[in-house]
């Protein structure tokens, strides 16, 4: 009840009212969010030197010239982070989108066509559903080499099963409305249906599950380039770079540290946002 | 066991066959994932600076003469007799490393799971107990905080706190055959704790979910009105219909454990499966890379069923889906 209210008050707020109300956790996300599109979108223009330029003395410690040291070979950290939020975040945000489209579209596709397509589509996800993805990844990767496209396909086409499941079901739900059957009494293909009619009723929910698929996407290729297999040298990747710089932690150093707290903030950030949007969409009030 | 005219066994069999289809599906793919690569099997396998002999030795190994099809069954076959193949880079049975790493492995598997499912039950109940308060929202930020770190994240900020500032244990769990038990326990309490870290959040959260749904429901109301404390409503009321799902989490919980132990082990450099899997994917080791993930793959599967087994125990009417 008291939502409904909410609801309708909002629209007489100010902006600045209406930011007040999201709870700090979410305002602390939201702007960590911008400020990391903000470094991957302008790489170029904010880091102080190249993502594989050798700008110094290996292992150099944190001075003027090197704001958090060198690496192993001389590259500047600073700048390989900085690099490394455009690289890593652009390929997790690529993966998601692929991986949305994919699952996305064949759960649609299951919920409004049914019968056996339906039987078809669902019984090869509960197969997929049951494999190990970061076994699986990286022995896919082994086989065929690690390159970015098959990274991302195989990434992709393994976490589209939870979008399967979760767009069909809320799909089905729609499906089942009056409008629909009248969209389709009318002689509007599948197609039609589910891009005018289902999609847009469905859009709430699945933007919560993009949030939280694309940091267990992030966290994946983390993992991978840590592992060895994610995004190649020289190209910046936070995984990888917590990976190469990971003998410097034994001697205590924390800005080892500095690319996997990189990954660490990004992936909190979202989850506080995905978090703060589950409970609007769901009208759980705090 | 025999429920309303349907045996535990008529609803076990579909999820067994779906269980035995997959396993079958992933063998395909894990063999046949090799086909796909460009040129001659054995030459992309040791690489373009591999000797002739040795190539003619892998082709005779691999058996490349006979079609693909042939080589896939006898593969099976040899896997399901415990014959599984010599790995490329050290010449030594697949099988006698498996005998050394399988049992590290569970090991230290075993070890977090200690540690992890009390700890998350424990944390769930009191956080279900006092929800809203600031323990429950104190535990709730910790475990959302927990399920967004990377593993190797936690792993590295441990050997930081326990290895390098307070000197405490080794920041590499080494452990040989003759290792003793406290000697076993003392390496692994590092990997063990990151695993903690890894997989309470979700157990807890589930499980103070599964108290909170059961709160709810009426019977709890009549046990409240009837001036029964809340802590015995939710010990003596809702905790033994909340065991049901909770096992399952548990079980599913194991399942990610098993997996989640490929970069841990990483990380310390513990000799277990998860670190045989990676050296060997990164030293393109394909024999046993094929191996290690059909046993990965296989546990994985095995407790996913049983998670599904455990939950169809204790609840008999999920044996009646809608």
């Amino acid at each position: 009840m008291s939502l409904a209210v909410d609801r309708a008050a909002e629209h007489h707020d100010t902006l600045a009212q209406r930011v007040r109300r999201v709870p700090l956790p979410a305002l602390i996300g939201l702007a960590v969010i911008a400020i990391n599109i903000v470094v991957a979108i302008g790489a170029p223009l904010i880091a102080p030197f190249g993502q594989s330029e050798i700008a110094g003395p290996p292992y150099n410690p944190p001075d003027g010239a090197f704001l958090l040291g060198t690496d192993a070979i001389g590259r500047d950290m600073l700048s390989r982070i900085i690099y490394g939020a455009r690289n890593t975040i652009g390929i997790a945000l690529m993966t998601t989108l692929l991986s949305f489209f994919l699952g996305a579209g064949a759960g649609f596709v299951a919920a409004t066509a049914g019968g056996w397509v339906d039987q078809i589509l669902s019984r090869a996800v509960d197969v997929m559903i049951s494999i190990p993805k970061l076994i699986f990844a990286l022995m896919i990767l082994s086989i065929l080499g690690a390159s970015i496209p098959t990274m991302i396909i195989t990434i992709a086409v393994l976490d589209s099963t939870r979008i399967f499941r979760l767009s069909r079901s809320l799909a089905i739900n729609v499906n089942v409305l009056d409008f629909v059957e009248v969209a389709r009494l009318r002689g509007e293909n599948t197609f039609w249906i589910v891009r005018k009619e289902i999609l847009p009723n469905v859009t709430a929910p699945l933007l919560a599950e993009f949030g939280l698929r694309f940091t267990f996407v992030f966290l994946f290729i983390s993992s991978l380039g840590f592992l060895g297999l994610g995004i190649q040298p020289p190209a910046a990747d936070w995984g990888s770079m917590v990976k190469d710089n990971s003998t410097l932690i034994t001697f205590g150093s924390l800005i080892a540290l500095a690319p996997a707290l990189a990954i660490a903030i990004l992936a909190l950030a979202v989850n506080f946002v995905v978090d703060w949007a589950a409970n609007l969409t769901s009208g759980l009030k705090d | 066991m025999n429920w309303g005219g349907r045996t535990l066994i008529n609803v076990l069999a579909p999820r067994i066959v779906l269980a035995v289809l997959t396993l079958f599906i992933i063998s395909l793919v894990i063999f046949f994932s090799v086909e796909l690569l460009p040129g001659d099997t054995a030459e992309a396998m040791l690489g373009h600076d591999a000797t002739v002999e040795a190539l003619a030795t892998l082709r005779r190994e691999l058996q490349l003469d006979s079609p693909a099809y042939v080589r896939y069954w006898r593969w099976i076959i040899d896997l399901l007799h415990g014959d599984l193949g010599k790995s490329l880079s050290s010449g030594r049975a697949v099988s006698d490393l498996l005998a050394q790493r399988l049992p590290n492995t569970f090991f230290l598997a075993g070890f977090a799971a200690l540690i992890s499912v009390p700890l998350s039950f424990v944390l769930g109940v009191i956080t279900a107990l006092y929800r809203e308060r600031a323990v429950d929202r104190g535990v709730n930020f910790v475990a959302l905080a927990a399920s967004s770190l990377p593993d190797f994240f936690v792993a590295y900020a441990l050997i930081l706190i326990f290895s390098v500032h307070l000197g405490w244990v080794p920041p590499i769990s080494i452990i040989s055959p003759e290792s003793s038990l406290a000697e076993r326990l003392y390496l692994t309490g590092l990997p063990a704790l990151t695993l903690t870290f890894a997989t309470s959040a979700y157990m807890l959260r589930m499980t103070r979910a599964s108290i909170l749904s059961l709160l709810s429901s009426p019977y709890i109301e009549m046990a409240r009105l009837k001036g029964v404390s809340s802590g015995r409503v939710i010990v003596g009321h809702a905790l033994p219909n909340a065991l049901g799902p909770i096992a399952n989490v548990t079980a599913l919980t194991l399942a990610y454990l098993v997996v989640s132990v490929v970069v841990v082990e990483t990380v310390f450099a513990y000799p277990g499966l998860g670190q045989l899997f990676v050296d060997s994917v990164s030293k393109r080791d394909i024999p046993v890379v094929q191996v290690v993930a059909m046993v990965f793959a296989s546990t994985y599967i095995v407790l996913n069923l049983v998670a599904d087994m455990v939950a169809l125990a204790a609840n008999p009417r999920l044996m009646h889906p809608r």
